[in-house]
C-alpha cells in the first residue's frame, strides 16, 4: 500500500481558499476517521496549510474529494493549488513540516505541537505512525542540533528575549505596560509566556489599564502616576502612541538611581516614540524602539535561513532512514511467506518420516528440534540478503524473485 | 614524561581556544570540540602535574615557569566547573587562549619541569602558594566573567545582540558569577597573604615587589566587593574594577619572579 499526500499550503495556495479549507482539530479527527476506512488517515491543519497523509485503496482521490469538499471550490481549482506526493517524498515533506522548514518563519516552534496533535487525534496505523513518530523525532532533532529555533521571530519575541539577555530567568521580573492596546497586549504575552510578572498596566483610561492588567493579575494606574512606579519594575513597554514623550531621561535616571544598580530594561513600541532616546545612554540602562527590534529580527531570521541547510542535512537523513523502513516493509510479506512455506514442509516431511521411524516422545522432540535449526539456518542468510536488499533499491525485484523462485504467490501469509 | 606531556596539553588547550572562537561563528560541533579539548588538556596536564609531584622532593612547582603551569591548571580546573554548560561556552573564549598563552610563556620562562622547594617547608608552600595560585586562578575566572559581561553589554548597548540572543549567560547572571567568584577568591587570597607574612615575620627580610603587587590586589577585590555591597557599585563599573584587580593579577603571576623562594 502506499503512502499519499495531498494538501495545500501558503507555498502556492492564497490564504482565501487555506482559510476555507481549514479544519479544526476536532473535525480534522473526524474527518481523518472517515478517510481512514479500511486504511490509515491523518489530517494536518493549521493556518499555513491543510494537508491529508493516507494509506489505502485509491487514497488520492478520496484526500482530493475531501479538499475539494472542505473548500468549496470547483475541483478542477483545487486540483490546480494542491501539491500531491507519494512514499518517501511525501514523508519527507512532512519532516520538512515539522522541523519548520517549510513554514513562513523558518524554524517557528508551533507546528511541531500541530503535528503531534493532528497525529494524536488521527487514524494512524504502522505505517503513519511511523512516518509521524518519526517527524516528531526529525522536529526535535533539528532544534536541538541547529540554532534555527532560538533567534526571535517577532518583534515581541525580540523583546521578551532582550529581556532575558539581561535578566536572565524572568521568572522575578516585574513588568510595567504603559498603554493598554493591542501592540502592549502582545509584547507582555510574550514576556509572560516566559516568566515575567506584569505587574503594572498604567494607561489615560484607567479602566482600559485594569482590564487589561487584570488578565495578567497585575494593577490598572493612571498613566500619571507610571513614573512613580518605574524603580519597582525592571521591563518597562510603552506603546501610548502620544504626541509627547511619556518618560525623559531625568525620570529614568532617578529610577535607576533608587534602584542600586539593578539594571532597567525599555521597550518602546510606539510611533511617534514614548521614551526620550536620550534614556538609553544611562549606564544599566537599555532602550529599544521599534526599529531596533526589526532589526534585531531580520538579523534572526538571516541566521535561521542559514542554519535552514544543516537542518535540511538532518531532514534529509531521517528521510532516508523512513525510505529504508518503508522498503523493508515489502520484503516482510516474502519473507514471511518463505518461511511459512519451509515450516510447513518440515511439519509435513516429520510428521510422515515418525511413524516410519517409530520415534519416542523424547526422540521425536530431539528431531523436531534439529529440523528446525536446520530450516533456520538454511533461511537466515536469504533473509539477510532479502533486508539489506529492501535497505537499497532492490527490495521490490528481490522479494518477486524469491516469490518466484518458491512459488509462494502473491498473499501475506497471515 | 613530563616534557613529553607538555606538548599536548598545549595542542588540547590551543585547539580548544581556535575551536571556542570557531564556536562563536557558527554554533555546535566546534563548541562540543572545544569542550573536549578543555577535558583532555586538563587530564593530560593533570597527569603531567602528578608526574612532577611524585618525582620531586617537597612541594615541586617554586619557580615562575612551574607555579605559572600550576595556576594554569587552577584556571582550568575552575573553568571546567562551568566550560561544560552550553550557556557559558563563550567564557572560553577567554580562558583558553589565556590558559594557552600562559602556558607557552611557562615554557619559554624555564620549563615546567619541578624543582625542589629550596628550604622551605613542604606545608607552608602548600599553604601559601597553594592558597595564592588557587585565588589568582578564581580571579583569572572571575575577570573572564566581566569580559564576558563587558562584551555582552556593549552589544547590547549598540542594538547588535547577533548571535549572543539565548546562548550566552545574561547580563545579571555573569555580574552575580563573577562578583561570588572574588568572594571565594578573597578569602584564600587573605590566607595566603598571612601566611607568608607569619613567616616572613618569624624568617625575617622585608616585603619586596611580589608581596607589594599581590597586597595591592588585596586591596582592590577588597574595595570591589565593599563598594559592591554597600555602594551599589554594578554593572560596566564593577566589570572595570574587576579588570583593575585582574591587571596586578597578571602582573603578580607573569611580571614578577617569585624572587623569595630563591
Amino acid at each position: 500500500m502506499t503512502l499519499t499526500l495531498v494538501g495545500l499550503s501558503h507555498q502556492a495556495t492564497p490564504i482565501a481558499v487555506r482559510e476555507r479549507a481549514f479544519v479544526p482539530l476536532p473535525q480534522a479527527s473526524q474527518l481523518a476517521k472517515e478517510l481512514a476506512d479500511a486504511g490509515e488517515a491523518v489530517c494536518l491543519s493549521t493556518c499555513n496549510r491543510t494537508e491529508l497523509y493516507l494509506v489505502g485503496e485509491d487514497a488520492e482521490r478520496r484526500a482530493l474529494d475531501a479538499l475539494t469538499d472542505l473548500s468549496g471550490l470547483p475541483e478542477e481549482e483545487v486540483r490546480g493549488v494542491v501539491y500531491r506526493l507519494a512514499d518517501e517524498a511525501a514523508a519527507l515533506h512532512l519532516f520538512r513540516v515539522a522541523a519548520g522548514l517549510d513554514s513562513m518563519v523558518p524554524g517557528e516552534g508551533e507546528i511541531l505541537g500541530q503535528v503531534r496533535s493532528a497525529f494524536e487525534v488521527g487514524a494512524a496505523g504502522p505505517v503513519l505512525d511511523r512516518l509521524f513518530r518519526q517527524a516528531l523525532h526529525a522536529g526535535k532533532k533539528v532544534r536541538a542540533e541547529t540554532a534555527i529555533a532560538e533567534s526571535p521571530a517577532s518583534v515581541s519575541s525580540a523583546a521578551a528575549a532582550l529581556a532575558q539577555q539581561v535578566f536572565g530567568q524572568l521568572d522575578e521580573c516585574l513588568v510595567m505596560l504603559v498603554g493598554a492596546g493591542h501592540v502592549a497586549e502582545l509584547a507582555a504575552r510574550s514576556l509572560a509566556a516566559r516568566g515575567a510578572h506584569i505587574a503594572v498596566v498604567a494607561n489615560r483610561s484607567v479602566d482600559r489599564a485594569e482590564a487589561l492588567a487584570v488578565r495578567f493579575g497585575g494593577v490598572g494606574i493612571p498613566l500619571e502616576a507610571a513614573a512613580e512606579r518605574l524603580a519597582d519594575v525592571d521591563v518597562l513597554v510603552s506603546s501610548t502612541g502620544a504626541p509627547g514623550r511619556t518618560f525623559g531621561r531625568a525620570d529614568v535616571e532617578a529610577a535607576l538611581r533608587a534602584r542600586k544598580g539593578r539594571p532597567l530594561f525599555l521597550i518602546d513600541l510606539a510611533v511617534p516614540r514614548d521614551l526620550d532616546p536620550a534614556i538609553h545612554e544611562l549606564d544599566g540602562c537599555y532602550l529599544y524602539d521599534i526599529d531596533d527590534l526589526e532589526s534585531v529580527v531580520a538579523a534572526s531570521l538571516a541566521g535561521r535561513r542559514r542554519e535552514a541547510a544543516r537542518a535540511e542535512a538532518i531532514v534529509a537523513e531521517e528521510g532516508e532512514r523512513f525510505r529504508g523502513w518503508l522498503a523493508s516493509r515489502e520484503v516482510v510479506p516474502a519473507i514471511a511467506s518463505l518461511r511459512a512455506w519451509a515450516e510447513e514442509i518440515r511439519a509435513a516431511e516429520l510428521e510422515r518420516a515418525r511413524g516410519r521411524l517409530g520415534l519416542s516422545e523424547s526422540q521425536h522432540a530431539a528431531v523436531e528440534s534439529v529440523t528446525a535449526q536446520i530450516v533456520n539456518k538454511l533461511l537466515h542468510l536469504p533473509t539477510v540478503r532479502l533486508k539489506e536488499a529492501a535497505a537499497g533499491a532492490d527490495g521490490g525485484s528481490y522479494a518477486e524473485a524469491v516469490r518466484h523462485l518458491f512459488d509462494l504467490g502473491d498473499d501475506d501469509p497471515h | 614524561m613530563g616534557e613529553f606531556l607538555f606538548w599536548p596539553v598545549l595542542l588540547a588547550y590551543g585547539e580548544a581556544a581556535v575551536a571556542y572562537a570557531g564556536d562563536v561563528r557558527r554554533p555546535g560541533s566546534a563548541g562540543r570540540l572545544a569542550t573536549w579539548g578543555v577535558r583532555i588538556g586538563w587530564l593530560l596536564q593533570t597527569a603531567l602535574l602528578v608526574e612532577q609531584a611524585t618525582r620531586a622532593d617537597g612541594f615541586p612547582w617554586t619557580t615562575w615557569a612551574g607555579s605559572l603551569n600550576l595556576f594554569v591548571w587552577l584556571v582550568v580546573t575552575v573553568y571546567l566547573v562551568w566550560g561544560c554548560r552550553d550557556r557559558y561556552r563563550l567564557l572560553g573564549l577567554a580562558v583558553m587562549p589565556l590558559a594557552a598563552v600562559l602556558l607557552v610563556l611557562a615554557r619559554v620562562g624555564g620549563g615546567t619541569g619541578a624543582t625542589g622547594s629550596g628550604g622551605y617547608s613542604t606545608a607552608f608552600l602548600v599553604l601559601h602558594v597553594g592558597l595564592l595560585s588557587f585565588a589568582f586562578a578564581a580571579l583569572t575566572l572571575s575577570a573572564a566573567l566581566a569580559v564576558l559581561y563587558l562584551w555582552q553589554e556593549r552589544r547590547l548597548k549598540a542594538h547588535r545582540p547577533g548571535a549572543l540572543l539565548g546562548r550566552a549567560p545574561s547580563l545579571l547572571t555573569l555580574e552575580t558569577l563573577s562578583a561570588r567568584t572574588i568572594v571565594v577568591a578573597l578569602p584564600a587570597l587573605t590566607a595566603g597573604i598571612v601566611a607568608g607574612l607569619v613567616r616572613l615575620r618569624s624568617e625575617g627580610g622585608g616585603i619586596d615587589a611580589l608581596m607589594a603587587v599581590t597586597l595591592g590586589t588585596w586591596v582592590v577585590y577588597g574595595a570591589y566587593l565593599v563598594l559592591r555591597y554597600e555602594a551599589g557599585w554594578r554593572g560596566r563599573r564593577a566589570a572595570y574594577l574587576a579588570l583593575a584587580g585582574f591587571a596586578l593579577v597578571i602582573v603578580a603571576r607573569v611580571g614578577l619572579q617569585l624572587t623569595h623562594f630563591s
